[in-house]
């Protein structure tokens, strides 16, 4: 294998090794913890260095893993105090660890090859040098086994515990009805969440990890409401962007990890933005329809409350109803093209459909009863759902 | 902190990358002004995403935070090291701006913040109605009339403004500790907002002069992290010692509540066995005591010092007084 596909293998696996418990992790609203645990490993690493003295170490791991783990219970205990919320005991537990780390860093190791900036941001290009030999064959690079370990492990997990992790996600009373303790799952998931961190983020760094973790999630939940195609379309959508960002930073000769991340972003924006039905544009079309729905209403109604031809005006709806001139008239070509009213001069009337869907519509209002209703859904956004 | 927006600093100061970026890789100068006007400008590009992610779709406001965040600042380091390949000798130290090193301020950027503090005072006080209701109860604001479009707006620039600014002084990643440390230490005092403000620009500052003072006195320790474990450990030394709400005095107040508690249940227990007596403070022998849990020694003395029971040798009699005492507790 030579280096350029190791690269792209290492970032398809770290992707998809985050997507996965990203995905619980943003269904439980607890995106963020994912940030504050990359940040608050760095002691732990940085005590596993001082105990080990090499940064190869299985036990840097380890360490980091569970000063994760702490990080989580902490917090918990911050906010079990009922002194302030989460997101308050997060943004208070993470800087204060990483603070210490960067202090225990400056202070004792500042002559060794363990700099913040490389803890932090990463780099993936050097990934493929890093060797695992195994009786002095060289089966590949170590980050590679790595990653690949806990992609296993957290596959079979999620295989072994999918339904529990299903249940306990969306209704965690039902869970402990049910006997799954929820406590038992959360930290489960934790410490999946804070090992895949920390190996992920030797490879592509601290900010980064969250940036695998959270979009891949959010932009599939964009899409689906189904938590196995959710699952499996955050899983695609972190391999696509770790191989597409490794050929773009390829181009532009700059970070692999910066240039993974910019392309989740593009594909999150474009999810974002054309989502079928709960993107940006979606969302504002349909807004905008059910307002000139309801509008339509409001004018059928006031048509077929008066008689006199002066409430009719086609200008005086402009005054009377308050208006602007633009909107008005949408909701008079809206009518009209739907055959609702005639106008005559100026003057507006409804037509024998209109009529009845205005008796409709204010036998809907007044009973509240679904089944009056049937035949229009098809023709309006409003009555639906 | 109290618009439950804690994390927006830390998601703001990440956002601020790409623009410092940005305004770099346009002018090409390193000039703090135009790169802090980069900076302004993209972190309020990332709060107002984070508005319209949470107003517009059914993500929620963590993801969204999340989101903002590593996706803007993974965007900012491809600039950065797209900037550091260009052969520009001028790109050195814009990573600076990660950390931050408030060692290497000079004079105008002091009195760059100091003005710019002074304008965020003084909008404050103009504003500090209309801040304070929206705060707390934004539909009643909007049925007043306010503009809270307008309001919320104000805030929010103000907010992204001093993040950028402190950005230089604490750097990236220490930054939200800083917006909330003192906060959240200044929330367990008081529950009155303008004291809360007051008292949490005192700590901010205290704590700023405090951790610069003990990063100055040694080698190798950098001023962002120092500041931010001094304003963590007020933030601690808030949580137990505070009067009202800190844990210390929670845990006495439990406590307290727990021995009247069984002095209570003592005292009834007593009244139950007077009550059959014609005379009240006729004697018993404590032994009776013994198999009702809630008992002890102390509790005992304890009764005698309020004057409720008197104790002779091994026996026991309720006084007039713990006979009324225990009365009362009935009724209630």
């Amino acid at each position: 294998m030579n280096a350029q596909v190791e690269i792209q293998l290492i970032a398809a696996v770290v992707a998809a090794a985050c997507a996965i418990p990203g995905v619980f992790l943003v269904l439980r609203k607890m995106a963020l913890i994912s940030d504050a645990i990359s940040h608050s490993i760095l002691p732990g690493i940085v005590i596993g260095f001082f105990i080990t003295q090499d940064l190869n170490s299985p036990l840097l791991i380890i360490l980091a893993a569970i000063t994760g783990v702490i990080t989580v219970v902490l917090v918990e205990a911050i906010q079990k105090t009922g002194l302030v919320k989460e997101d308050t005991a997060i943004g208070l537990v993470f800087p204060a660890l990483f603070s210490i780390g960067v202090i225990m860093i400056a202070k004792n190791a500042n002559d060794v090859h363990l700099d913040v900036d490389a803890v932090l941001l990463g780099e993936l290009a050097f990934a493929p040098f890093d060797r695992l030999m195994v009786s002095g064959m060289d089966i590949g690079p170590k980050s590679l086994w790595v990653m690949g370990v806990i992609l296993v492990i957290t596959l079979s997990l999620l295989f072994a515990f999918f339904k529990e992790l299903k249940v306990s996600t969306f209704d965690s009373g039902l869970s402990a009805a049910l006997g799954f303790s929820p406590v038992v799952l959360h930290y489960g998931l934790m410490s999946v969440s804070s090992i895949t961190v920390v190996g992920a983020f030797d490879a592509v760094g601290a900010v980064l990890v969250v940036a695998m973790m959270i979009a891949p999630a959010a932009t599939a939940y964009l899409l689906t409401s189904d938590l196995k195609k959710m699952l499996v379309l955050a899983v695609i959508f972190g391999v696509f962007s770790a191989v597409g960002g490794y050929w773009m930073a390829h181009f532009l000769d700059a970070s692999i990890s910066g240039s993974m991340t910019t392309v989740l972003g593009m594909v999150f924006l474009a999810v974002y933005l054309f989502a079928p039905s709960k993107g940006l544009i979606a969302v504002m079309y349909r807004q905008k329809q059910q307002r000139t729905e309801v509008s339509l209403i409001t004018f059928l109604l006031h048509l077929n409350n008066h008689t006199e031809e002066s409430e009719r005006h086609v200008n005086h709806l402009q005054e009377h109803i308050n208006w602007q001139k633009v909107r008005s008239e949408t909701v008079l070509d809206f009518a009209e093209k739907n055959n609702m009213i005639a106008i005559n001069q100026n003057i507006v009337t409804l037509t024998a459909k209109g009529k009845e869907f205005t008796d409709l519509a204010l036998e809907y209002i007044v009973t509240n009863k679904d089944d009056r209703i049937e035949h229009m859904k098809d023709d309006f956004f409003l009555f639906r759902g | 902190m109290l618009r439950k927006q804690s994390l927006l600093g830390d998601a703001i100061s990440h956002a601020a990358l790409p623009g410092i970026a940005i305004a770099f890789l346009i002018t090409g100068t390193k000039d703090t002004n135009v790169l802090l006007l980069g900076a302004l400008i993209s972190g309020l590009i990332g709060a107002f995403w984070i508005r319209g992610m949470i107003t517009k779709t059914h993500l929620k406001s963590d993801t969204a935070l999340g989101l903002v965040l590593s996706l803007f600042f993974g965007f900012g380091m491809l600039l950065l090291t797209y900037i550091q390949k260009q052969p520009n000798a001028n790109q050195a130290g814009l990573d600076k701006y990660l950390f931050g090193q408030a060692a290497t301020l000079v004079e105008k950027d002091v009195i760059l913040m100091a003005s710019v503090t002074g304008v965020c005072l003084l909008i404050m006080l103009l504003f500090w109605k209309e801040f304070k209701i929206l705060l707390f109860d934004a539909d009643y604001t909007k049925t007043l009339g306010f503009n809270t479009r307008f309001i919320d707006v104000l805030i929010t620039f103000f907010i992204v403004l001093a993040i950028v600014l402190g950005l230089q002084t604490v750097g990236v990643v220490l930054m939200s500790a800083m917006l909330l440390a003192p906060a959240a230490a200044a929330r367990q005092w008081t529950n009155k907002l303008s004291v809360m403000i007051f008292l949490a620009a005192i700590i901010g500052a205290f704590s700023g002069v405090f951790g610069t003072a003990i990063s100055a006195s040694q080698n190798n320790l950098s001023t962002g992290p120092v500041i931010v474990l001094v304003a963590a450990v007020f933030v601690l030394v808030s949580f137990i010692f505070s009067p009202s709400r800190g844990i210390l005095f929670k845990q006495i107040r439990f406590y307290q509540n727990r021995r009247d508690l069984k002095l209570q249940k003592t005292l009834q227990f007593m009244f139950d066995i007077a009550k059959t007596h014609e005379n009240i403070s006729h004697p018993h022998a404590i032994k009776i005591l013994n198999n009702f849990q809630g008992y002890t020694k102390s509790s005992l003395k304890e009764m005698e010092e309020k004057n409720w029971v008197a104790l002779s040798g091994q026996e026991w009699s309720l006084t007039t007084e713990g006979y009324e005492a225990a009365e009362n507790l009935y009724k209630k």
